[in-house]
């Protein structure tokens, strides 16, 4: 028994639960990285685009034999050079039947439908003299009406953005409980209500601003073709660029390299890509292209975008009755791969943690002239959770009521999981009073209402108010079921397999994609339990569709709870392949064995025992193992989810408000999130902390402004504020664990939470601190102007500024904390 | 063209630049120093940041040309994988990246922060790299790293 006892306290301290340093950081932190610009190939051409400078137009006239003619210039290609191989960006969801898709070329033959829009292309021996030629480019443009504000564009007799079409609406969506029959009938629903609150709320285009611009190589190698991409969706893009362009799938090769970030943003089909293929196609050279910041902001997709007119329906005691939700969903000019669907995703989340009995939800998708928007951090689900928060707050206030009493006696109870919802989901596990406790203790919750008393009283001109946001969100994307009866193009499963090595170490091969998240280390945690191997042994592979063949990427909140739960079920294959391996050389019975800490053992023999690393050498060599069974305990598995996975928390923000001078400070944020089991907590909190700050900068900080004649204002990091570390608090941040009863690790899902539970909270602290004084809305981004203008001129702090003028929203320099900052030691001119 | 003598990460170069070329360019394409990367065209972000004769500066607002006869340290030169410089050992250990776009930059800056205030407060951190952006991490672990490594460098000067 002493063998046994000092077995157990010898035995690897389980790897689920540790808060593992990252296996990736080694190359990052030493500038050992392979972003894609890094790749330099052996006579190879660079693009520049000729991006429109104007909204709408039509192309009259395009010269490009100047730019032919300059130094160095291999080729200048138009949209007419390229139009009948172009095809069409693919938009792989149209939520509706009668979906309306006027199509998206590449690059632009007749007419331009926002600025930024590609109309040519020079191809260049260096970079340089690519760019330096488009100038040389000279387009005639006719101008069209720009068509830029939703309400407008979806009057009678609108200007058009496709004149071809009958209007500017794309579709009309709508999902109604009462007709789905998970919930009564909503018009009734508010007939019968004692209290009605409607608000009409906006949420903000955003630009996804991940750090690593956009870029692209492609190889041509006979007929096969070779593109590193700083893409999320290496899988997803070699099916679609192989449907657009007609180069088959098996003679194209995608690698994901190092890719420093994505947040949706590099969720894509992307016209760039498309041309730059078709250029390696065309002139049988390598091309690279990469893009600057300003073509990033203005020409890869926004987020975001909508107009929300949310009605509230309860009785006088503060019980909801009825949700119903109306929704202006910019689309921009053309469909990108889900730009009509995430809206429509978020349908399903405008009824929160609450029990409504009643909901109706409809949506236009409305075309504009800007460019397209599509998915960014959270997709759909920021903006219900936002438009279901802010009004919470507003039917609080109609009532008189706590607005944490309000919520607690609609949310959900914890005996009550699983929960149907109104909108037809199975919440499977939480307890949304425990987090909220945890959060009202982390906050300091009674101390901060005491002096936000005191401030209201003596008229202090800093107010303070608190905000809450109660939330949840639909991850881990998605049961392929689901995602067929919602019309999307694809299935929502996830591959893995696992190589074992002669010498012991082990390959996972993945067929999520990281960039930023941490794979390579959690998939080493979950494998090294599941084999019982070293965390060191295990190498995790990925991005590249030749390397890992079968992948659906990463995006949703999925990469864990689908992808992690392949990895662990092919774990589970090995272990299943090695047994009977093991029982024949310990000539055991398979039922007698024993698998523990990586080891085999025959229950009552001491001593008899082999490795699962030792079995790997022992198939490899294959000498001698079982007759009836291959030599090798390589697996691979797809996992497909039955049900999505519902993280929840409790975010809470203390705001202080200025109301001599409208600026905004946050005094304190606390939230407690319920992600399911923790694989890597360090890794979990980075993934809040970031999510947080995308939040708030929503709230605070980031808007895509397009002046009257659709020119992007904010196309520069001057001007489109990403917030820096001093614009941004220090954040208090703790979890609850309610495991996931959808798959076997227990995890929901992390990477959005952050930036979905946070922006309300922020906007409704801000509205706590100067309700008093008659504020009931405040436009996001809430820009000193904005607050000022509301506390002392009433309405919502109005549109904003155009740029250029002097109030026009903080310089990054007047950071949140309302002082101006010393220049940062590298001369900091932001 | 015009010919510029630099030492770069400890070795010296000898090299023809047009008069445009930004330094970052240069080091990235002309001498393969692909660890410092290029992240806006408004000097704005800070991915760049490079050391130049001791101090940081952002590689996309100096010339090559303007390089000439100094020193230029990158993050390919602070350290190694075996002997991690004390910044990038703490960026590692509290977690400060994610994807590792902003994280060159954001070594560099922090070393040059620390190297003008040992011992910045929490404050003095964040308004220290507001001149470096990073989309991922909402910087408390940078700050936290930052921290930790002013710890150790302090610690170390004074056992020195
Ligand atoms: S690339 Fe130099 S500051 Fe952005
Ligand atoms: S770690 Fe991704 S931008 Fe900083």
């Amino acid at each position: 028994m002493t063998v046994t006892e000092d077995a157990a306290t010898l035995a690897p301290a389980k790897e689920v639960g540790q808060p593992r340093r990252r296996k990736e950081d080694a190359r990052l932190i030493t500038g050992r990285t392979t972003w894609t610009d890094n790749m330099v190939l052996n006579g190879m051409l660079h693009l520049a685009v000729v991006r429109s400078p104007v909204a709408h137009a039509r192309i009259t006239g395009v010269d490009v034999s100047a730019a032919q003619q300059a130094p160095n210039v291999v080729a200048v290609l138009t949209g007419r050079d390229l139009a009948a191989e172009q095809g069409s960006i693919p938009c792989a969801w149209p939520v509706t039947a009668d979906m309306v898709n006027p199509g998206h070329p590449s690059i632009a033959v007749d007419q331009v439908n926002h600025v930024g829009e590609a109309v040519a292309i020079v191809v260049g021996r260096t970079k340089a003299a690519a760019t330096d030629a488009v100038e040389l480019v000279d387009i005639d443009y006719e101008l069209l009406p720009p068509v830029l504000d939703m309400e407008t564009a979806v009057q009678d007799g609108a200007d058009l953005v496709h004149d071809e079409l009958e209007s500017n609406t794309s579709y009309h969506f709508v999902f109604d409980a009462g007709e789905a029959g998970t919930g009564v009938d909503t018009e009734q629903a508010f007939a019968d209500a004692e209290v009605v609150v409607s608000r009409r709320l906006v949420q903000q285009r955003l630009i996804p601003a991940f750090m690593e611009p956009r870029s692209v190589v492609v190889q041509p190698q006979g007929d096969n073709f070779t593109m590193w991409s700083a893409t999320q969706i290496p899988h997803v893009l070699r099916v679609m660029l192989a449907m657009v362009t007609g180069v088959p799938e098996h003679k194209l090769r995608i690698i994901a390299p190092d890719v420093g970030g994505g947040f949706g943003g590099k969720l894509q089909v992307n016209p760039e890509e498309v041309l730059a293929l078709l250029v390696a196609r065309r002139l049988g050279k390598p091309v690279k292209w990469t893009e600057t910041r300003s073509e990033s902001l203005m020409a890869a997709h926004h987020g975001r975008g909508q107009v929300q007119f949310i009605d509230i329906a309860s009785d006088r005691q503060g019980n909801v009755k009825g949700l119903r939700v109306r929704l202006l969903a910019d689309m921009g000019a053309y469909l990108r791969l889900i730009t009509p669907g995430v809206p429509a995703l978020g349908a399903f989340m405008f009824p929160g943690i609450y029990k409504f009995p009643a909901y109706r939800f409809e949506c236009d998708g409305v075309f504009t002239n800007k460019v397209p928007t599509d998915a960014y951090r959270g997709a759909g689900r920021p903006e219900a959770t936002f438009a279901i928060e802010r009004i919470m707050d507003e039917l609080a206030v109609e009532l008189d009521m706590d607005p944490l009493e309000l919520r607690r006696k609609n949310w959900i109870g914890a005996e009550e999981f699983p929960f149907t919802t109104v909108a037809g989901l199975e919440y499977d596990s939480g307890d949304y009073e425990q987090a909220t406790q945890k959060a009202l203790d982390l906050l300091g919750y009674d101390e901060l209402r005491a002096e936000q008393k005191r401030r209201r009283e003596s008229n202090d001109p800093v107010q303070l108010g608190i905000g809450f946001s109660t939330f949840t969100e639909m991850c881990g994307l998605a049961p392929s079921r689901v995602l067929g009866s919602l019309s999307y193009g694809a299935g929502g499963w996830e591959s893995a397999s696992i190589r074992m090595l002669p010498t012991g170490k082990v390959e996972v091969v993945t067929g999520s994609t990281p960039h930023g998240q941490g794979h390579e280390t959690a998939w080493s945690q979950l494998v090294a339990d599941q084999l019982g191997v070293p965390f060191e042994d295990v190498e995790v592979l990925h991005g590249d569709t030749a390397v890992s063949p079968r992948g659906m990427d990463t995006y949703g909140s999925r990469s864990l709870v689908v992808g992690g739960t392949a990895v662990v079920k092919a774990a589970e294959k090995v272990v299943a392949k090695a047994r009977k391996v093991a029982a024949h050389l310990l000539e055991a019975s398979e039922d007698d064995l024993e698998f523990a800490d990586g080891k085999f053992s025959v229950r009552g023999t001491p001593g008899a025992a082999v490795g699962i690393q030792e079995i790997a050498l022992a198939v490899f060599a294959a000498h001698n193992y079982p007759e009836d069974v291959e030599p090798s305990i390589d697996a691979e598995a797809t996992f497909d989810p039955v049900n999505f996975s519902f993280p929840h928390g409790t975010h809470l923000c203390a705001m202080e408000v200025d109301t001599d001078t409208g600026m905004v400070k946050i005094r304190k944020y606390a939230c407690v999130d319920d992600v399911g089991t923790v694989v890597n907590p360090l890794i979990v909190e980075g993934q809040i902390h970031g999510g947080l700050a995308q939040g708030i900068a929503q709230a605070l900080y980031e808007e895509a402004v397009y002046d009257a004649d659709g020119n992007l204002t904010t196309g520069s990091f001057v001007d489109y504020l990403v917030p820096s570390a001093a614009d941004l608090p220090h954040f208090d941040t703790a979890n609850t664990v309610h495991v996931a009863p959808g798959n076997p690790i227990g995890a929901k899902g992390v990477g959005e939470a952050g930036c979905i539970a946070s922006t309300p909270a922020v906007v409704n602290a801000a509205l706590d601190a100067v309700r008093h004084l008659g504020v009931s809305d405040i436009l996001m981004p809430l820009t000193p102007e904005r607050v000022w203008r509301a506390i002392h001129e009433g309405g919502d702090g109005g549109a904003r500024a155009a740029a250029g003028t002097n109030a026009y929203g903080g310089a990054q320099t007047e950071s949140t904390a309302g002082v101006s900052t010393p220049q940062s030691s590298l001369g900091g001119d932001r | 063209m015009t010919s510029i003598n630099v030492r770069v990460d400890g070795a010296s170069y000898s090299d023809d630049v047009e008069p445009r070329t930004l330094l970052v360019h240069y080091l990235r394409e002309q001498l393969g120093k692909v660890g410092t990367v290029v992240g806006c065209d408004t000097s704005n972000c800070g991915a760049c940041t490079v050391h130049l004769d001791g101090n940081a500066v952002k590689s996309c607002t100096v010339f090559a040309v303007q390089a000439d006869g100094s020193e230029v340290t990158t993050i390919e030169g602070v350290g190694s994988a075996d002997a991690l410089h004390p910044v990038q050992k703490a960026f590692h250990e509290m977690h400060g990246l994610q994807c590792g776009f902003c994280t060159p930059g954001m070594i560099m800056a922090s070393i040059d922060l620390l190297q003008e205030n040992p011992s910045p407060s929490e404050t003095e951190i964040r308004e220290g790299i507001e001149g470096n952006l990073c989309r991922c991490t909402g910087y408390q672990n940078i700050v936290r790293a930052v921290q930790q490594a002013a710890g150790e460098l302090s610690g170390s000067a004074g056992q020195a």
